[in-house]
């Protein structure tokens, strides 16, 4: 149900999603499918990265199992972990009982199957067919970067006390990353690569009228220029991604515009900037902009 | 006509292993055939941007190398169509080996491994102004350089490990809990675990620092090489080149030949407030500087706005762990740092240090280490 004849196809089936990709990134994620290989997508905030994982979600109608990614996450926030109130729970209703002869036999007990609390990694495996999101893994720790390789190499999990899960055929698997530090090289070699670029001024005016079709065409493209202004004339601390261009559509849209004017770019340019030290930057650009 | 099929296709994956090839010449060292050569498989092997992006997606894994791919590429598989994009680094143009071709070894001595040698050339270079050095001194001083003792500063981290002191480790003291049968135990504890900081070195090749750009670069090659997975190099000319990727190459010579390929402003002019806010546009904000020791080379010449160097060096402050500015001019005598561009930057520089011979380069590299 993951296949897909070629690379138009895909294209496709994300745009029915409202997800608009260009031919460099659909080639990659056809690849990916393909191949069978996890997908690294790495760009600034804002590209798409963890849209496109839920746009393959969704076109393909596949749950989408998600691992956000923080420093200082492990195996058991990835992998699985053993739910310990249960087992002291379980532990003293077999002392009540008064099972508690055997010590092999209890321990066993203890680390069955029921009292397994299978993380995103593990779930991924056992529901697959389905979309993995590895978000944001440059926030891990390399150590991290070590546990996942072996998990995208092999698609297997071993659980000692269990076994091994594996998964019969492998996830759709997508890692992002906003690149504020560089990934193990045997990571990257496990994956296909793509570094995605914000969009052009077409796509994403087309990208806010397939997200929000009831914002005018004209009040889109205004907003696009000015979003890609700020973007490529302007050094902010952080650029603007779509997000924000979505947001701030959304913003006037609600508050009954159909137009830029320089009120209304006013009131609502709270959205576009994410940092307090850029506000007085995009206010200046914008109002200058919005002026012609 | 089978026959002429099977050689066709030969041909093919001949010129697809060619390009492979140049690509790993070319400083791209994640490139490797079997990936590439399934994936043009999958798409049309006739159609070049098929071939074109079947390469980046399983050649390529950093921006960086994007530019290089691109020239590559246009090398092996013809100029049109693709090839003219923006891409997000640097615009880099064909160079022969920018530095270390004259002054830097390419051939050893024979005496490379000699300990006492290498001790005596330290000691006779230890404070001679590496700017005077003739030839063989660049040499002995390159070997000097390679040598040099390196580890990178340290941070507490997040990840932990078992310990006596530190906070109780719950994972650790259920699971014994568990073993005893549920009898509550003594409790475990792990501590965090230092980790190492980043470090990123930010190196002026404009033509005033010519003399000593080739040194900073090796000191950089020595802390990259020390911590590989925690150290960022750029180049700041009248861009800003990320160089890291090169410096992989342990080899010292090799890398900075490798680096010279991507840099395509070897001693131009510097606007070093611009380079620093391409600095932080495109890496710094994002992580790359946050809690790191920042460590600018540069003579603080600046043909650019003084004070936008000054606005972005304070910027750069509030994100950086320290801002450590090495100075070849620091060192010697008279020394005043009035140069517009140093004096707009000092507010926010933790430490302006001398740079300019082996023994002040030393410090430079034990001061990162100490941050
Ligand atoms: N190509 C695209 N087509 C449709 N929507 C997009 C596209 N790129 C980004 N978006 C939208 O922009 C927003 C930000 O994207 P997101 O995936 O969160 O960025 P990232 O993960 O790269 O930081 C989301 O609402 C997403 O739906
Ligand atoms: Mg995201």
């Amino acid at each position: 149900m993951t296949a897909v004849h070629d690379v138009t196809e895909l294209a496709h089936r994300l745009a029915s999603t409202g997800y608009l990709a260009d031919t460099d990134l659909t080639t990659v994620g056809y690849l990916a499918l393909t191949m069978q290989r996890p997908l690294l997508l790495e760009g600034d905030p804002g590209t798409g990265k963890t849209a496109l994982a839920e746009a393959l979600a969704d076109a393909f109608e596949l749950p989408l199992i998600r691992l956000q990614c923080y420093e200082g996450i492990d195996a058991r926030q990835a992998l699985y972990d053993w739910d310990f109130a249960r087992q002291i729970l379980h532990l003293r209703t077999l002392e009540a009982a008064g099972g508690v002869d055997d010590p092999q036999a209890v321990e066993d007990s203890l680390y069955d199957e029921r009292f397994l609390l299978a993380r995103p990694v593990v779930r991924a495996l056992r529901e697959s067919p389905a979309v993995l999101l590895v978000d944001e893994v440059d926030r891990a720790d390399d150590e991290f970067e070590a546990l996942l390789l072996e998990v995208l190499s092999t698609y297997r999990v071993s659980v000692p006390e269990l076994g091994t899960i594996s998964a019969p055929q492998p996830p759709i698997v997508v890692l992002t990353s906003n690149r504020t530090r560089d990934l193990h090289d045997a990571l990257k070699r496990r994956c296909l690569y793509h570094w995605l670029e914000h969009p052009t001024l077409e796509r994403e005016i087309a990208i806010v009228r397939a997200r929000m079709p009831d914002v005018s065409e004209k009040l889109a493209t205004r907003i696009v220029e000015v979003v890609q202004g700020l973007r490529s004339e302007v050094g902010l601390i952080r650029a603007p991604g779509v997000a924000e261009t979505l947001d701030w559509a959304r913003a006037l849209h609600q508050l009954g515009h159909d137009d830029l004017d320089v009120d209304a770019a006013a009131a609502t340019v709270g959205v576009v900037c994410k940092y307090r030290e850029d506000g007085d930057q995009v206010r200046a650009f914008v109002e200058a902009t919005v002026r012609g | 006509m089978a026959e002429s099929l099977a050689s066709d296709r030969r041909d093919e994956i001949d010129r697809l292993v060619g390009f492979v090839r140049a690509l790993r010449s070319a400083g791209i060292r994640s490139a490797t055939s079997t990936d590439f050569i399934e994936a043009v498989g999958l798409l049309d092997v006739g159609a070049r941007e098929d071939v074109y992006r079947a390469g980046r997606a399983t050649l390529c894994d950093d921006p960086a190398q994007l530019p290089v791919y691109d020239r590559v590429f246009a090398r092996w598989f013809g100029e049109t169509g693709v090839g003219e994009r923006m891409n997000p680094m640097t615009v880099t143009v064909e160079r022969p080996l920018g530095l270390g071709a004259d002054d830097a070894a390419s051939g050893d001595d024979g005496d490379a491994a000699d300990a006492p040698a290498l001790a005596s050339a330290r000691e006779r270079l230890a404070h001679r102004d590496v700017a005077a050095l003739d030839a063989r001194e660049r040499r002995e001083l390159a070997r000097a350089f390679a040598a040099l003792p390196a580890r990178p500063p340290q941070r507490r981290g997040h990840r932990t490990a078992p310990s006596h002191r530190g906070s109780i480790d719950l994972n650790r003291t259920a699971r014994e809990q568990l073993r005893r049968g549920g009898e509550p135990g003594p409790l475990l504890r792990r501590e965090r675990r230092p980790r190492p900081r980043r470090v990123v070195w930010l190196i002026d090749v404009s033509g005033s620092m010519k003399p000593y750009a080739d040194s900073y670069l090796r000191l950089a090659h020595r802390s990259f090489q020390s911590a590989p997975r925690t150290t960022e190099v750029f180049t700041m000319g009248t861009r800003l080149t990320r160089i890291t990727p090169a410096l992989r190459l342990q080899d010292p010579d090799r890398a900075l030949a490798a680096a010279g390929e991507l840099v395509p402003d070897w001693s131009g002019g510097t606007r070093l407030g611009d380079m620093l806010r391409a600095f932080g546009d495109r890496w710094g904000r994002r992580g790359v500087a946050r809690g790191a020791v920042v460590i600018i080379a540069s003579d603080g010449w600046e043909r650019g706005d003084a004070q936008l160097l000054g606005e972005q060096v304070a910027q750069l402050h509030r994100l950086a762990h320290r801002v450590v500015w090495a100075n070849p001019h620091r060192g010697k005598a008279g020394y005043e740092p009035i140069q517009s561009g140093i004096a707009a930057a000092l507010p926010s520089v933790d430490q302006l240090v001398a740079g300019h011979s082996l023994a002040t380069l030393a410090e430079v590299l034990e001061l990162a280490a100490r941050a």
